[in-house]
C-alpha cells in the first residue's frame, strides 16, 4: 500500500480503478469521439496518447499530470458529467491547470455532479501508480494505492 | 479569496441562485489558483464556443438560464468563427448532411449569443484584435478570453492580461464582469521560466518556431533571445502577423498563454532580462533544431503519397496583409492558370469585406482558384468524413488538431502553382 497526500479541489470519499497518462490528458482529443457518437462509455480517442488511446475512462480514476489542449476542454468536462460517461475521479500529480479547474468547478456547481478532485500529488505518484491499480481517495486529500 | 461586501452578499445568495452559482464558479475558479481577490475586467470579452453543436447541451443550458434573466455580458464581445460555410466551401452531399447534423443547432446558438452581448454579425473570428474587428484591448487591461491563440496574442503582443480560460467560465467572469486575480493577470505570473536562444542562419518559419517553443515549455512563460534582430523592434504589419502565427502553434503544441520576444514586444521592451525568474532553464533552437520539429510532423493520411484535394490557409486567421502576400505570390508564379487544387484563405468576416473593397484583387484572386471564407477550418476538419480527406495546410494549429499535412509556404507555392 502507498500513500500520497494532495490538495483536494473537490473532495469526497472514493475508491476506483486507475487509468494513467504519464504524459499531459489532451482533454477534447480524448472524448471528442465519444461525444460525437453519444457514446455509453467514454473511450480515449486521443491517438497522440500512447498510454491510454482506446482504454475506458468512464467511471475510472483518472491519473494525469494536467490536462492540455484546446480551451473547450472544461466544457468537454461538464458535457460527459452530463452524459454520464466521466471519470469517477481525477488525480493531478502537478497543480491543476486552469482548463481543468473550469470543467470540474462546472460540473460541480451547475449540474450539482461531483468528480472527486484532487492535485499537486507529486511526480512520484504517477511513478508509483499502475494501470488497473485500485485507489482509495480521502475527502482530506489522501491517496491510497492499494 | 477576500472578496468584497457585494461578492459576499452575491455568494450568500442575496440576488438570488442564479448570480450565486456565477459568483461561486468564479471564485472556487481562483480559490484553485490562489487567488487573492476578484478584479474587475476592463477589456471587452472573447470567447472560443461559436458552434451550435447539440452534444454541448449542457452548455447552452447554462447560457439559457443567464439569458431568461435578463443577464448580458459587462462589455459587447467578440467570438470564435462559425463552423459551416456553404457559400464559399464545396461540401459533398454527405458533408452537407454531416454538418447540418453536427451543427444543427447553429442559429440557436446564434440566437443564445446575440441575447448574452454578441458585438454584431460579423464578431465571429479568432483574431478579434485584428485592426478590421477592433476588439483590441490596451497594454496592461485585465481580460477573461478564452480561444487560445487570443490569449497567447493579447497577453504577448498587446501586453493585455488574461488567463488561458476555457469556455464556460469565461461567460460566468463576463458577465460578473470580473476575473480571480491570479497567473497571467500578476506581475509575478508573467515572469518567464525559459530563455529560448535562437541561433539560426534566416528567419525561422514562425509555425515552427512556434511549435518548437511549445513542445519544449509546455505551458511555462518564454523569454525570446534573438529574434527582434532578425524580423525587427517594431511591431509592424508583418511582425504582428508573424507573432500571431508563432504564437498560435506555441499554444496549440504545448499551452504557453504568453511569451516575451527581447527588444519587440512591450513588457520585454520595458522590463528587458528582469522578467526572467530566478534558476530559468534555457532552451537553444539552431536550424537543426527547426528541421528536427519539422521531420516530426507525422503525415496522418491512410495514402501518405495522395494528391492533395484542397489547401487550407489561415488557422488562425489570416490578416489583411496576409491575404495580399498570397495573393501577391501566388500571382507571380500562376501567370494565367489556375491553381492545382481549391485554395481557401480564412479570414475574419470584417478583413474579408475590407478585401472586396479591392474589386479587381479580390476578382484575380477568385478566378485563380482562391476562396475566402470565415469558416474554422479546424470545425471543417473535425469529423469523420473530412478527417479522411488529403488537405493540406501552413498551419501548426491546424495540424496538431487535424489530419491536415503541414507544408511551408514556400512548399505551399511549389505545390498549387504546380498545374499538371
Amino acid at each position: 500500500m502507498t500513500i500520497f497526500k494532495g490538495r483536494p479541489i473537490i473532495p469526497g470519499n472514493v475508491k476506483g480503478q486507475a487509468v494513467v497518462s504519464k504524459k499531459g490528458f489532451n482533454t477534447l482529443a480524448s472524448f471528442q469521439k465519444s461525444i460525437i457518437m453519444r457514446a455509453r462509455k467514454a473511450i480515449c480517442s486521443d491517438q497522440d496518447n500512447t498510454d491510454l488511446y482506446k482504454k475506458v475512462l468512464t467511471d475510472k480514476v483518472l491519473c494525469i499530470p494536467q490536462t492540455i489542449g484546446s480551451t473547450t476542454g472544461g466544457l468537454v468536462i461538464l458535457t460527459i458529467s452530463k452524459m454520464n460517461i466521466g471519470p469517477r475521479a481525477i488525480l493531478f500529480s502537478e497543480k491543476i491547470d486552469s482548463l481543468a479547474a473550469a470543467g470540474i468547478i462546472l460540473t460541480d456547481v451547475w449540474l450539482n455532479k461531483r468528480i472527486v478532485t484532487v492535485d499537486s500529488l507529486g511526480k512520484d505518484f504517477l511513478e508509483s501508480i499502475k494501470e488497473g491499480s485500485e485507489v482509495e481517495i480521502k475527502e482530506d486529500g489522501t491517496v491510497i494505492i492499494e | 479569496m477576500r472578496l468584497e461586501k457585494d461578492e459576499i452578499e452575491m455568494l450568500e445568495g442575496k440576488r438570488g441562485p442564479l448570480w450565486q452559482k456565477i459568483i461561486k464558479s468564479v471564485v472556487m475558479y481562483g480559490e484553485a489558483f490562489g487567488a487573492e481577490k476578484l478584479v474587475p475586467l476592463d477589456g471587452a470579452p472573447h470567447f472560443v464556443t461559436s458552434f451550435g453543436a447539440s452534444m454541448i447541451k449542457p452548455y447552452f443550458e447554462i447560457l439559457d438560464e443567464i439569458i431568461q434573466n435578463g443577464i448580458k455580458t459587462f462589455k459587447p464581445f467578440t467570438v470564435d468563427p462559425r463552423p459551416f460555410d456553404p457559400q464559399n466551401i464545396n461540401y459533398s452531399f454527405l458533408e452537407k448532411i454531416l454538418f447540418n447534423f453536427i451543427y444543427g443547432k447553429q442559429e440557436k446558438c446564434e440566437e443564445q449569443l446575440k441575447k448574452l452581448g454578441l458585438l454584431d454579425d460579423k464578431a465571429f473570428t479568432c483574431t478579434c484584435y485584428l485592426d478590421e474587428v477592433g476588439n483590441i484591448p490596451k497594454k496592461g487591461q485585465y481580460l477573461a478570453w478564452s480561444e487560445s491563440s487570443a490569449v497567447v496574442y493579447a497577453n504577448s503582443v498587446i501586453g493585455a492580461r488574461t488567463n488561458r480560460n476555457s469556455a464556460g467560465i469565461d461567460v460566468l467572469c463576463n458577465v460578473l464582469g470580473k476575473a480571480p486575480y491570479f497567473g497571467f493577470l500578476t506581475d509575478e505570473g508573467r515572469k518567464a521560466s525559459w530563455l529560448v536562444e535562437l541561433k539560426v542562419s534566416k528567419v525561422p518559419n514562425p509555425q515552427l518556431l512556434g511549435s518548437a517553443i511549445g513542445l519544449k515549455v509546455i505551458e511555462d512563460v518564454p523569454y525570446i533571445v534573438g529574434l527582434s534582430e532578425l524580423i525587427g523592434n517594431e511591431l509592424t504589419k508583418e511582425v504582428k502577423d508573424y507573432l500571431k502565427d508563432m504564437g498560435a502553434a506555441a499554444a496549440s503544441n504545448g499551452a504557453v498563454g504568453l511569451y516575451h520576444v527581447e527588444g519587440l514586444t512591450p513588457e520585454a521592451k520595458e522590463y528587458g532580462k528582469s522578467l526572467l525568474k530566478e534558476n530559468y532553464r534555457v532552451y537553444v533552437i539552431d536550424d537543426d533544431e527547426l528541421q528536427k520539429i519539422y521531420n516530426s510532423y507525422p503525415v496522418l493520411w491512410k495514402n501518405k503519397e495522395a494528391k492533395p484535394v484542397a489547401c487550407f490557409i489561415g488557422c488562425p486567421h489570416a490578416s489583411l496583409n496576409q491575404i495580399h502576400w498570397w495573393y501577391e505570390n501566388l500571382t507571380a508564379r500562376l501567370k494565367k492558370q489556375k491553381l492545382s487544387i481549391p485554395v481557401y484563405i480564412c479570414a475574419a468576416p470584417d478583413v474579408i469585406d475590407t478585401f472586396k473593397k479591392e474589386i479587381k484583387t479580390f476578382e484575380a484572386l477568385n478566378s485563380m482558384g482562391v476562396k475566402l471564407t470565415s469558416i474554422c477550418p479546424l470545425m471543417y476538419m473535425n469529423n469523420p468524413l473530412c478527417a479522411k480527406k488529403p488537405i493540406i495546410t501552413n498551419s501548426n494549429k491546424l495540424r496538431t488538431y487535424s489530419t491536415a499535412r503541414f507544408y511551408t509556404d514556400e512548399e505551399l507555392l511549389d505545390i498549387l502553382t504546380k498545374i499538371e
